[in-house]
């Protein structure tokens, strides 16, 4: 039934909520009036198992619209599309000296006796509710939902789901009743004795007026006084270990039982109560890495060889008393009803005989093929039945055949469970609200928010270089690299050098593998002796603060790495007059010769101890300030409103890569891939060769030897045309690279971009033609900087 | 997955805090030949039995450790911080994801 929307819910054990919603599954219209009945009546034939498989496959575009019908005939519910999160579900770890599985009566008892001998902790989960016991924390209403590697039992507790694990584990699931097979299984009226027992005992409610029993052991026979107490008058006991009739059937109308044939013999009736023997409910063990064999004598499969700190306890291990197997399936005579396996996915006996037919006499095939077992109650009613019809369709035993893998989930468990809160973790900087106050649009990079512009990206981008920009870099990742070793370090690590750097200056740094491969960029400057503050992308700053350490790891040198990324925050000022802006709001000497480009300087600026680094960061005159993160607001403030009368402008993100590609600075990840080295992204004085070691130094020289493949360039467009990033060079109609980046500089009017191109093309004015929406645009290479390419604005 | 691993620093923890970083590999020593260049870099033991592989303990302490562990059946035998020499090396990692650098 779907309850609320929810499809598959089992009503016979969800309580009734006021105001639920409950809808009939698996019909059009009521059970009385099934439209789906004439698809059995006059489809019947023609839809025997896996006719899909066989009759749909041509046209292949139909497909779609196949599966949509056959998905609504199935019966597997319906779930709403457009629904969204309707909870909030939470994942938590727990620890139990003692977890109990099953709170029936040896559940109960494993669980006092734990909690008497004082073990620790006891835990039980018990799918409806369980008995309150002293020194026990019960869970309930709850599942075990599966038994994983290192003994983790997660436990699902409607919004929550409990990650187990525990010192010990005792499983105390039961059994499971199990149905006979015969035609007409199917009717309503047609119940298992656990069934019963429920309705009258728990509810009040009489199941029925007329009753058979047809049992293969005790448990049907014990229901006869339940029935009496209700009322219901026993028409007929069939007790199977005793009398096997030849044929078995049920009769119907519209889906309800009317009456029994056994044997010729039509009994009317409206209650059939079947039991076809017990079996142990030995997923979890199984799981657990317990074996399963089959006990011929009970014909049913039992758990055996546990491993260690795993329990059973009750009749889920323990010896009942010997039922008769009964037989896999009775004969019904000229009954029209249908003998059904699987009642979750409608397979019947017939259905499972054809796919042995076809050649399907594998059980694991056989399974995947008629998809028996597969249904929401993952065969609880219908592996040991089809394990036996297997058995005697093929002419082999029970034991032979084996079980199919007992995987999780055991129980049916929702997706927004397994899910977990609905989470997206965003990192902010510490003026991240002046942003938003602004009114700028902000946008991911990795898990930070940026803002991408405040409005007018190339207004913005322009401003700089005019006059005055203040853009947000917080996100960059900030290490200190301390210790005697540190130079010796950064040497090892980086293919340029740092040992030769004097105190107070920084150098750019690229980062590569043994690889060769660029894994990041950033600043180093030189703070003291034995004192570097590292610089790195906004989302490399993890992978570069593990790779530092891993190699410290490897390499025992006496250094210490410090992540400060988000203990500090960083702005950077640019543009001709930020020394005037700086100079206002620092005592130490601004000019070109008191901080000189590539220098770095500790001082106080509007009173904020700050790390001052003079850097082309954006190709014009600049200074990045590094300060503590609680400052941010203040110092933004503050070089805004001092600033001012300067015509001071906050810039983003895309300004900001407008700006630095008219510098041809390279984006680590846009511009380069899993296959860039720095002599081919057009670096190669970053690699200095005649290092003794250093990560990447063979790769580099093996790339040097074997000559260049292809080489990063700049490119200017002939007609202004922004060509899409990854776009394709062409050369004499084939592809002869492709392009990593392009804007439109609003300050020098042209269309410019980034470009891998064969070697043979990256010459100074090479003409290259590139695919912009199916047509060719020329353009041609560039191997300087498009603005500034002396770098003199950054010099003044 | 759903082990535990011991980190030598916080004791047995879910095996999801950590990060697994691939059997250990020798880092050649004065100037390798193509070959033995290329095995350092790309190959691999990929043994199917006891392995000893780096570890990271990423939502945890944040210190690289070495495990022996049996690939079979993730059994793990044996935890420790590494000592210098019996180390080998890191292997290379994917590339940062698109960004923003420095300078």
């Amino acid at each position: 039934m779907t309850v609320d929307g929810v499809p598959n819910v089992r009503v016979c054990v969800e309580p009734v909520r006021e105001g639920a919603t409950v809808r009939a599954q698996n019909v059009l219209g009521s059970l009385d009036r099934d439209l789906l009945n004439v698809v059995d009546r006059i489809g019947g034939p023609f839809t025997p198992v896996g006719f899909y498989y066989r009759t749909m496959l041509r046209p292949r575009r139909l497909w779609p619209q196949y599966e949509r019908v056959l998905r609504n005939l199935a019966g597997l519910g319906c779930l709403d599309k457009s629904g969204r999160r309707s909870g909030r579900y939470d994942v938590e770890h727990r620890r139990a000296d003692v977890l109990v599985i099953g709170g029936g009566e040896a559940g109960v008892a494993a669980a006092r006796a734990a909690a008497e001998n004082s073990v620790g902790s006891v835990v039980l989960v018990d799918e409806r509710a369980a008995p309150h016991i002293d020194g026990v924390e019960t869970l309930a209403p709850a599942r075990a939902i599966g038994f994983y590697e290192g003994g983790l039992v997660p436990v699902d507790a409607g919004n929550v789901l409990y990650r187990f694990r525990a010192g010990k584990v005792v499983v105390a699931t039961g059994t499971v009743e199990q149905p006979l097979l015969f035609p007409g299984n199917d009717l309503v009226g047609v119940l298992l004795p656990q069934a019963v027992r429920r309705l009258v005992d728990d509810w009040a409610l009489k199941p029925g007026d007329r009753g058979v029993i047809v049992s293969a052991d005790g448990a049907g026979l014990d229901v006869v006084e339940q029935l009496r107490r209700a009322g219901v008058e026993i028409v007929e006991v069939v007790d199977l270990r005793e009398s096997l009739p030849s044929t078995l059937a049920a009769n119907g109308r519209r889906g309800r039982l009317e009456s029994v044939t056994i044997e010729g013999r039509e009994l009317a009736c409206d209650l059939l109560v079947m039991s076809g023997g017990r079996q142990p409910a030995y997923s979890l063990l199984a799981q657990a890495g317990a074996r399963v064999e089959y006990d011929a004598r009970r014909g049913i499969f039992v758990p055996v060889d546990l491993p260690a700190n795993v329990e059973a306890a009750g009749s889920v291990t323990e010896t009942e008393p010997a039922a008769a197997p009964p037989p896999p399936s009775f004969d019904g005579g000229d009954a029209k009803g249908r003998c059904f396996v699987c009642i979750c996915e409608d397979v019947t006996e017939k259905d499972v005989k054809r796919a042995l037919a076809e050649g399907f006499d594998s059980l694991e095939l056989a399974k995947r093929y008629t998809t028996v077992t597969m249904g929401p109650c993952q065969g609880r009613l219908c592996h040991l039945p089809s394990i036996r019809l297997y058995a005697r369709e093929t002419g082999s035993d029970e034991g032979a055949i084996g079980t199919t893998t007992a995987r999780p989930p055991w129980a049916p468990v929702s997706l927004g469970l397994l899910a977990g809160r609905g989470l997206e973790p965003a990192k902010r900087t510490a003026i991240h609200h002046r942003h938003v106050e602004l009114g700028a649009t902000m946008m991911w990079t990795g898990a930070w928010r940026r803002p991408h512009s405040y409005g007018d990206a190339a207004g913005e981008a322009r401003h700089v270089h005019e006059a005055l920009g203040l853009i947000d870099v917080s996100t960059l990742g900030k290490l200190l690299v301390e210790g005697p070793d540190a130079a010796a370090f950064l040497e090892l690590l980086y293919p340029n050098r740092f040992a030769d750097m004097k105190v107070g200056r920084v150098r750019y740094g690229v980062l590569g593998s043994d690889a060769g491969r660029i894994m990041d960029d950033g600043t180093i400057g030189r703070i003291a002796d034995d004192r570097f503050y590292v610089t790195t992308t906004s989302t490399g700053a993890d992978t570069v603060i593990e790779w530092f350490d891993w190699w410290n790891a490897v390499w025992g040198m006496d250094v210490e790495v410090v992540n400060l990324t988000g203990a500090l925050a960083a702005v950077n000022v640019a543009g001709p007059r930020s020394r005037e802006l700086l100079g206002r709001l620092t005592d130490v000497d601004v000019s070109n010769e008191g901080i000189a480009y590539l220098d770095t300087k500790e001082a106080h600026v509007a009173g904020v101890p700050c790390l001052i680094l003079r850097i082309g960061f954006v190709g014009e005159l600049g200074y990045e300030l590094h300060f503590a993160s609680p400052y941010g607001e203040y110092l933004w403030d503050t070089l805004l409103e001092r600033g001012k009368d300067l015509g001071i402008r906050p810039f983003g993100l895309e300004p900001q890569r407008i700006l630095r590609l008219e510098k041809m600075h390279i984006i680590v990840g846009q511009d380069t891939d899993s296959e860039s080295n720095v002599l081919e992204a057009g670096m190669p004085w970053i690699a200095k060769l005649d290092k003794d070691d250093f990560v990447g130094k063979w790769a580099l020289e093996h790339v040097q030897a074997r000559g260049f493949r292809e080489q990063l360039v700049g490119f200017e467009m002939a007609n202004g045309v922004v060509p899409a990033e990854g776009g394709q060079i062409v050369l004499d109609g084939r592809s002869a690279g492709r392009v990593t980046s392009a804007r439109m500089s609003p300050h020098l009017g042209k269309a410019i971009g980034m470009a891998w191109v064969r070697p043979q093309l990256a010459v100074e004015d090479a003409r290259i033609e590139i695919k912009v929406d199916g047509r060719l645009e020329a353009a041609r290479v560039r191997l300087k900087p498009f603005f500034d390419p002396k770098g003199e604005r950054l010099r003044a | 997955m759903s082990f535990l691993l011991p980190c030598p620093n916080c004791g047995p923890r879910d095996v999801d805090e950590f990060a697994y970083a691939g059997e250990t590999t020798e880092r050649p020593q004065g100037t390798p030949s193509p070959r033995e260049l290329a095995s350092y870099i790309h190959f691999r033991r990929n043994a199917a039995g006891v392995q000893r592989e780096w570890w990271y303990h990423r939502f945890g302490c944040e210190l690289w450790f070495l495990a022996e562990r049996d690939t079979r059946t993730n059994e793990v035998l044996k935890t420790e911080l590494p000592s210098t020499d019996a180390a080998g090396s890191p292997t290379p990692h994917e590339p940062a994801t698109p960004d923003t650098p420095a300078v």
